[in-house]
């Protein structure tokens, strides 16, 4: 069996900075990780390896520093990495990058035909969720999203039965391999890397593949091959009316004159509350 | 920040790129009916609100799309797709439509499309919203932004602005789809508020015969394990929410937010460096990767209102800070700001409401019991 997890190199949110007067962000020095949500995706791979002795294929399209987010993966336990990358593929946004990664993919299946894509269920940058959906459609798979348990896998006669989230509960779904599967988070969590394949992590040769590899229609890829286009950047709009500060010398004499204000402001306020605590008591419901 | 309302002024520049000849005909704004187990989805009907606003501006009509099985209840809901403000709505009924699956609703959505040419296409970013925006823009070819915060049209050439957090500023983004129909986007329940309903308004109903074959259709649904509602936080619905940010400092503080929060029978909501600590569960996150709010009251304890922060929770009625900082970014859309220290001013609001209420309740029921006696 052949696994192939597509991972993003993202900067680290929890350490960005925003400039406060050009509310630009301050990315100098910002440390890069893999896609947290991406590391459901390996780890769910991973545990399939540890079952049947697949191969993981960890791809990202990126600029050449993604080598250490691939050579991450590695060292948790994939076999095997490859680069995207190419000048003409920057600027790209969701349609574009599914195109360069559906090329990748097709040309990995050439050499070595794949079972299940995986992929995490957005990223912490763009927050989009589209790339997943869009590489099933360009390859034809089916495409399983939201996924929170593989409950069956068999290869052999080619299916997959898994628990997808939906809005009010869970589906469970019975499809066909190779599929696209994106996994929700929380489903698992990534082990520690191992000695030995930190070592081989270090050392091994990675893919890098460019416009050639991947035989990419130069009009589908980067800026030109993306619909959609930032047109402006703009602060968010304060309110035409800066926030009240509630005077008070003491904490409780902040607290006395901010609800007698916020009950005068709106009147409507206080039954409501009256009304909502009443009817929480007759239902018995605690916090 | 007056930098960056600046820019805000400056007209939109689109880089030049021509719509081909044959996207012209492309008219009407349509917003996909999502619907699981006979109840529409919300998001729907919000997205019916803004629709309509787009549509009004474009002198378009606005169109519901829905699909579903056979049966008078899916056809039931088009006359709320009526009262909801549209002028018709797309009716694709047919077996292999029964429950959501991928395969069958991109094709049939991708067959409505390439027959009726909607100039604008919206969904709700919900999980089924988001898994068929996804798949159809692919197969279309066209753009589709995810998440969007705020959609208007620019009057110079129609198209369709989107507006979104960019990524960790504290700025916000407006995408255009330069050169493909039609122009998708998503947007997350409760980021646009509920439009008036209007029983008496009628919508046409146009019917859809899809041709569609469930043997070609590769996914099965086995099952359907539905949530049970009582135990996960209705944050999104909540009408009162108390927040707690990083400035609580440490998990004993974000106590004195649950405490608050149970005076006033409200929701605890979080930032995201607070659930990042533990100190509040990932359902309880407000702000764009979290939960969107729209209650009555909003307080917002040792949060300092980022962007991404704000965009959840600035559809509240009324918004309280509470914040060492007069500065904080939350003051420039909240309504009162109260100056101190959580760890103070919590466990004062806590008191100060419990003896208001109190005194509410004691004069209600005064009230009542001289109504009683004047009806005797
Ligand atoms: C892609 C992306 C998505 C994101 N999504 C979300 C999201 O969904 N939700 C979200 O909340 N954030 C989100 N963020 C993070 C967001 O940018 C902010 O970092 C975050 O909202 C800040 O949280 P905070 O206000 O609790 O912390 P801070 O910004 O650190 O603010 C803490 C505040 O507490 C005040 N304070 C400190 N001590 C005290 C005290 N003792 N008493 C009173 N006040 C005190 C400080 O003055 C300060 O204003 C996202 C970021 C990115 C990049």
């Amino acid at each position: 069996m052949h696994i192939a997890v597509c991972i993003k190199q993202v900067p680290d949110s929890a350490q960005i900075r925003v400039h406060p007067v050009t509310n630009t962000i301050m990315r100098q020095g910002v440390p890069t990780i893999i896609n947290p949500y991406d590391l459901f995706a390996l780890e769910e791979a991973l545990r399939i390896k540890d079952e049947t002795g697949a191969r993981i294929t960890v791809l990202t399209m990126g600029p050449p520093q993604a080598e250490e987010a691939l050579r991450k993966c590695l060292s948790f336990g994939a076999d095997d990495a490859i680069l995207i990358t190419d000048k003409v593929f920057s600027g790209a946004d969701t349609l574009a990058t599914s195109y360069v990664l559906a090329a990748a993919l097709k040309a990995l299946d050439a050499q070595d035909p794949l079972d299940l894509i995986f992929t995490g269920k957005q990223t912490i940058d763009g927050d989009t969720a589209q790339v997943g959906p869009g590489i099933a459609i360009r390859l034809g798979h089916q495409l399983l999203t939201y996924v929170s348990k593989i409950r069956e896998l068999d290869p052999a006669n080619r299916h997959i039965v898994v628990e997808r989230r939906a809005e009010g509960g869970v589906q469970v779904l019975r499809s066909a391999l190779p599929a696209v599967v994106t996994m929700l988070e929380g489903t698992n969590e990534i082990r520690f890397a191992g000695m030995p394949d930190m070592f081989r992590a270090a050392r091994q040769e990675l893919k890098r593949w460019n416009r050639d590899d991947i035989a990419a229609d130069l009009t589908q890829v980067g800026l030109k091959g993306s619909p959609t286009v930032v047109a402006q950047v703009f602060g968010p709009k304060p309110k035409a009316i800066k926030a009240l500060r509630i005077e008070g010398d003491t904490p409780e004499a902040i607290a006395e004159a901010f609800i007698d204000k916020l009950f005068t402001d709106f009147p409507q306020l206080e039954a409501a509350l009256l009304e909502h605590l009443d009817q929480l008591g007759q239902q018995g419901v605690t916090q | 920040m007056s930098d960056a309302l600046d820019t805000a002024a400056k007209p939109i520049k689109k880089p030049k790129r021509v719509l081909p000849e044959r996207f012209k005909s492309y008219k009407g704004v349509w917003v996909f009916i999502e619907h699981e187990h006979g109840h529409v989805h919300p998001v729907s009907w919000e997205l019916l609100g803004k629709g309509r606003e787009l549509a009004d501006k474009l002198g378009v009509e606005l169109a519901g799309v829905l699909m579903g099985g056979d049966g008078d209840e899916i056809r039931a809901i088009t006359a709320e797709v009526g009262a909801h403000g549209t002028d018709l709505c797309y009716l694709a009924q047919h077996p292999v439509l029964h429950d959501y699956r991928n395969q069958s609703y991109t094709l049939g959505m991708t067959e409505l499309v390439n027959t009726y040419q909607p100039e604008i296409l919206l969904l709700g970013a919900t999980t089924q919203g988001r898994d068929l925006a996804g798949s159809v823009a692919t197969t279309l070819l066209t753009g589709l932004t995810a998440d969007c915060t705020g959609l208007d049209i620019d009057p110079s050439d129609r198209s369709l602005l989107s507006s979104r957090p960019t990524f960790g500023g504290s700025l916000m983004c407006t995408i255009v789809n330069l050169a493909t129909r039609p122009q998708m986007a998503t947007v997350r329940p409760r980021v646009m508020p509920m439009p008036a309903r209007d029983p008496a308004r009628p919508a046409r109903v146009v019917e859809h015969a899809l041709q569609l074959d469930e043997s070609a259709i590769v996914t099965k649904v086995l099952d359907f394990i539905p949530d049970a509602r009582a135990d996960k936080p209705q944050l999104p619905f909540a009408d009162f929410i108390v927040s707690g940010g990083r400035g609580l400092g440490k998990p004993e503080n974000f106590q004195l937010v649950a405490e608050l929060a149970r005076t006033l029978g409200a929701e605890v909501g979080a930032s995201r460096p607070a659930v990042h600590a533990g100190w509040a569960d990932a359902e309880r996150q407000v702000g764009q990767s979290g939960k969107t709010v729209r209650p009555k009251l909003y307080i917002a304890a040792g949060i300092s209102g980022a962007v991404q922060h704000r965009v959840g929770m600035e559809g509240a009625d009324a918004i309280a800070g509470i914040n060492l900082d007069p500065g904080a970014p939350l003051f420039d859309f909240a309504n009162y700001a109260l100056i101190g220290n959580v760890t103070e001013l919590l466990p004062a609001l806590d008191k100060a409401f419990a003896r208001r209420l109190a005194t509410a309740r004691t004069q209600r029921a005064q009230a009542h019991e001289e109504a009683d006696r004047g009806e005797v």
